[in-house]
């Protein structure tokens, strides 16, 4: 990180996004392709998820913004047909390269989905079930993991007296949050948000949308999301896509006052037809 | 103001075409206002006077429609990029068209005074300066109504020449009232009135300001002209 962006940070909120130089990338995105069989869903992508910092990513349906999480933790590969070519740079190593260990990649590279997808199980198994894959922890440095999740995923305080019930008693926006949680539990570099609020109401989108603020300290957030205030209020620079090509990126605070591209304009401005 | 697609709803197209008429609407009182009060004080003109006055009740009334109108649009349509700066411009322009209807009310209150007394000097140079106010004010509703960006920098930077007179006007009055006291209260007045006609040269300039960033985005990309250097001014009577 450099010098004047931690200036900027410990500003907080909206003037710091307004002001905020671009970490340093933590994945590097060049010459990006991605095909559904012959369909061509990604055009020679180039964008940088700087480090510690939000991406938002915006664009109407069909335009690439999910495909593009979908490659980041190599999401395609349960999928024949799918493939990927160019590059995605994470820490030298090229996400999209047949030799990229998917297990550890997606340690690194965790995903939250549209839906709440807690699994039939306690809230702390949920949370366990992921990290026992990864690490041998003792009981007690596995309940400190549990702790640990749920208090950085913003839920402790709501769930600490009834861990050991099912995760399905959850409401919404709780299970979303313990989807968060578990994400973070294997302690992954990068958090991809795939819509993460659309099923929720507003006060547990609010919620999710703080813990965003809060999560990016440590961990390099990509967040898909049709919701443009919502990018506006989380992201550090919003990317907008069209038709599988990115069409811009830009601090938000600028892609949302004055866009360069026309697309961008029309699209910000709710004039896409 | 924008010239671009249309909005997929079609309702948020005609809330931004009735922002902007607001606009043109108020700006067309003004700009009679600043034409009225001129010549109250050039033909001393009483009933200009007072018409001048009485249109300053409508220019505040549509302020605030202004005002609620922008809040409104804010509140319930939550608008984006050039949307958001027309928008926001809107509110800032409306604040500088009410000061300069004000400006124009108070040049034509003084103007009833000043028909009180003997003419102390040639009106030529105040003349000149309202008449230059008058075509920016002119030019700048024009280039609200028309997006034109290119327009709004002339206007931005023709107030230099207004500042210049009222440089000129500001030193001659103070002889005026150095060779004869009698003069003091005609030329205060004919100073306030100079001072307010620069002022409402520089709210137009503020008006060119905005309608530059509404329509490109970004700050007009040069220095403002500042010609008022009266503040710094000493006249001193000749030995």
């Amino acid at each position: 990180m450099s010098a004047t962006s931690e200036q900027t940070q410990s500003f907080g909120g909206v003037q710091a996004r307004a002001t905020a130089d671009m970490n340093e990338p933590k994945i590097a995105i060049r010459k990006l392709d991605f095909y559904y069989g012959d369909h061509r869903a990604l055009k020679d992508i180039e964008l940088n998820l700087p480090e510690r910092q939000v991406t938002g990513v915006i664009g109407p349906s069909g335009c690439g913004k999910s495909t593009l999480l979908r490659v980041l933790n190599r999401m395609y590969d349960l999928y024949p047909g799918q493939r990927a070519t160019g590059e995605a740079m994470m820490d030298g190593q090229n996400i999209v390269s047949p030799d990229t260990d998917l297990n550890a990649l997606r340690a690194r590279v965790g995903m939250v989905f549209q839906k709440p997808t807690p699994f039939p199980m306690t809230i702390y198994e949920n949370i366990a079930f992921g990290v026992k894959l990864h690490e041998k922890l003792t009981k007690s440095q596995m309940d400190e993991r549990v702790e640990w999740s749920l208090t950085r995923g913003a839920l402790w305080t709501e769930v600490k007296d009834r861990i050991h019930t099912s995760a399905m008693g959850l409401s919404g926006g709780q299970q979303q949050r313990l989807c968060i949680a578990r994400t973070i539990a294997v302690r992954p570099e990068v958090i991809l948000l795939d819509e993460p609020t659309s099923a929720l109401d507003p006060i547990s989108t609010l919620k999710i949308e703080e813990l965003i603020d809060e999560l990016k300290h440590d961990f390099t957030i990509a967040i898909v999301t049709h919701n443009m205030q919502q990018a506006a209020r989380c992201a550090d620079q919003v990317a907008f896509f069209y038709l599988g090509e990115m069409v811009e990126v830009a601090p938000a605070a600028r892609l949302f006052t004055a866009p360069k591209e026309k697309r961008t304009q029309d699209y910000v401005t709710g004039r896409f037809g | 103001m924008s010239e671009q697609s249309e909005h997929l709803v079609k309702s948020f197209d005609q809330d931004l075409k009735r922002l902007t008429d607001m606009l043109i609407r108020m700006g067309g009182i003004v700009e009679n206002q600043v034409a009225l009060a001129a010549e109250a004080i050039m033909d001393r003109n009483a009933d200009a006077a007072t018409r001048t006055v009485e249109e300053d009740v409508k220019v505040d009334a549509l302020e605030r429609e202004v005002e609620q109108y922008v809040i409104r649009m804010l509140a319930l349509r939550q608008p984006m990029a050039a949307d958001l700066r027309l928008v926001v411009a809107a509110l800032k322009i409306t604040g500088d068209l009410e000061r300069i209807g004000d400006y124009a009310a108070n040049v034509a209150k003084r103007s009833m005074v000043l028909a009180q007394f003997p003419a102390p000097y040639s009106l030529g140079g105040l003349a000149h300066m309202a008449g230059l106010v008058q075509a920016q004010l002119k030019s700048i509703i024009d280039a609200l109504g028309t997006s034109d960006s290119d327009k709004a920098i002339e206007v931005w930077r023709s107030d230099r020449a207004v500042d210049n007179i009222y440089n000129t006007i500001f030193r001659e009055l103070i002889t005026y009232m150095m060779e004869d006291p009698r003069n003091i209260t005609p030329c205060t007045h004919l100073l306030f009135i100079a001072k307010n006609l620069e002022r409402i040269g520089d709210h137009t300039t503020n008006i060119a300001e905005t309608i530059y960033y509404t329509v490109k985005g970004e700050v007009i990309p040069d220095v403002r002209p500042k010609g008022d250097t009266s503040a710094y001014a000493i006249v001193r009577p000749k030995e």
